[in-house]
């Protein structure tokens, strides 16, 4: 059966090495006439995403104006996926044993200090990444990331229990939630403000000190890539966190 | 697209793969698999997808490699496969 399935694999793979390969209509890499960069929607990007969002990043400005509705429900998918790890792995225990300290799970000097230097420098780096988002590569599913990250190691390091001390489990449900109510609050602003869904130009009447709608988009994405942030930082910190106890949320790995 | 670049990279991406998958020790499969994400990730780089590697490199080779740690301290280490 292992060879049949490795025969099966190896032919497919065959097929599809012939197929993007040796055919004359499959572009090659990086070709202008390949379909889509002939396509009219990418000539629009390339030719007027710095006069519609003056944001240099083309990247950034096609992931969070251009096709917001993704990158929102995107953040929803994530924070689904936290839901979901909570409700099929959490457990309760009512009046539950307390921990054993032993020897072992004392956090190591040299781990810890190391990351007492560490963790700073990875959370300023991951709040450059989300405001640099605009005109380098990186933004909010990133930099969120890179923030989790940075919470996962405090619970690597010393343990689960400093680190729900200083970001506990509901306050991580409810900034997640709190991610996706400020996306979806630039939405509704633009609703109020006469706008579709999403559509942030408008906005420039409310936000002080920003006069074109150029402008209003810019800090608006920036607005929404801190909304994905909030929701990646905590649904990544609680699965880690659900994952490593199963589902106790004390003690850890 | 510079060849040697991408010949270096994909010497290494293959078996690596190959060798994720083939694995017994799964704690040794998820470290074979941030490696491979890591390979990943510089190829995206070296085709100019700089935004895709940067997910790559943080979500790929950063985060899914603990959670899959993660998980295997709580479950098996060796695949019964």
């Amino acid at each position: 059966m292992k060879k049949l399935a490795g025969i099966v694999v190896f032919t497919v793979g065959l097929i599809l090495l012939y197929g993007v390969s040796s055919l004359d209509d499959f572009p090659s890499w990086g070709t202008p006439d390949s379909p889509a960069n002939k396509s009219p929607l990418s000539q629009y990007f390339i030719k007027n995403t710095i006069v519609d969002t003056e944001v240099p990043n083309m990247v950034t400005a096609v992931l969070a104006d251009y096709r917001g509705y993704d990158t929102m429900f995107e953040t929803v998918v994530i924070f689904v996926a936290g839901l979901g790890i909570f409700a099929v792995v959490r457990v309760f225990e009512h009046g539950g044993a307390s921990r054993v300290v032993t020897a072992d799970t004392k956090p190591d000097i040299i781990i810890t200090n190391t990351c007492r230097l560490l963790i700073p420098l990875i959370q300023l780096f991951a709040l450059y990444v989300l405001a640099h988002g605009h005109s380098s590569p990186g933004g909010g599913f990133q930099g969120g990331v890179i923030m989790g990250a940075s919470f996962i190691l405090v619970a690597l390091a010393w343990d689960l229990d400093i680190a729900l001390k200083r970001f506990s489990e509901k306050q991580a449900f409810i900034c997640s939630g709190i991610g996706i109510l400020i996306y979806a609050g630039f939405g509704l602003a633009s609703v109020f403000l006469g706008e579709e869904f999403l559509n942030y130009g408008i906005i420039h009447k409310i936000l002080p000190g920003v006069d074109s709608p150029e402008m209003a988009r810019y800090y608006a994405m920036l607005g929404v890539e801190i909304g994905v942030m909030f929701t990646v930082t905590s649904i990544m910190f609680l699965i880690y966190g659900l994952l490593a106890t199963r589902g106790k949320m004390t003690a850890g790995l | 697209m510079i060849f040697a670049f991408d010949f270096i990279i994909l010497l290494f991406l293959i078996p690596v793969a190959i060798v994720a998958l083939q694995l017994k020790d799964l704690l040794a499969a998820a470290m074979v698999f941030g490696i491979y994400s890591f390979l990943m990730c510089l190829l995206w780089a070296e085709m100019g997808a700089v935004d895709v590697a940067f997910t790559e490199a943080a979500v790929g080779a950063g985060v899914s490699a603990v959670f899959m740690i993660a998980t295997i301290f709580n479950t098996k280490r060796n695949s019964s496969d």
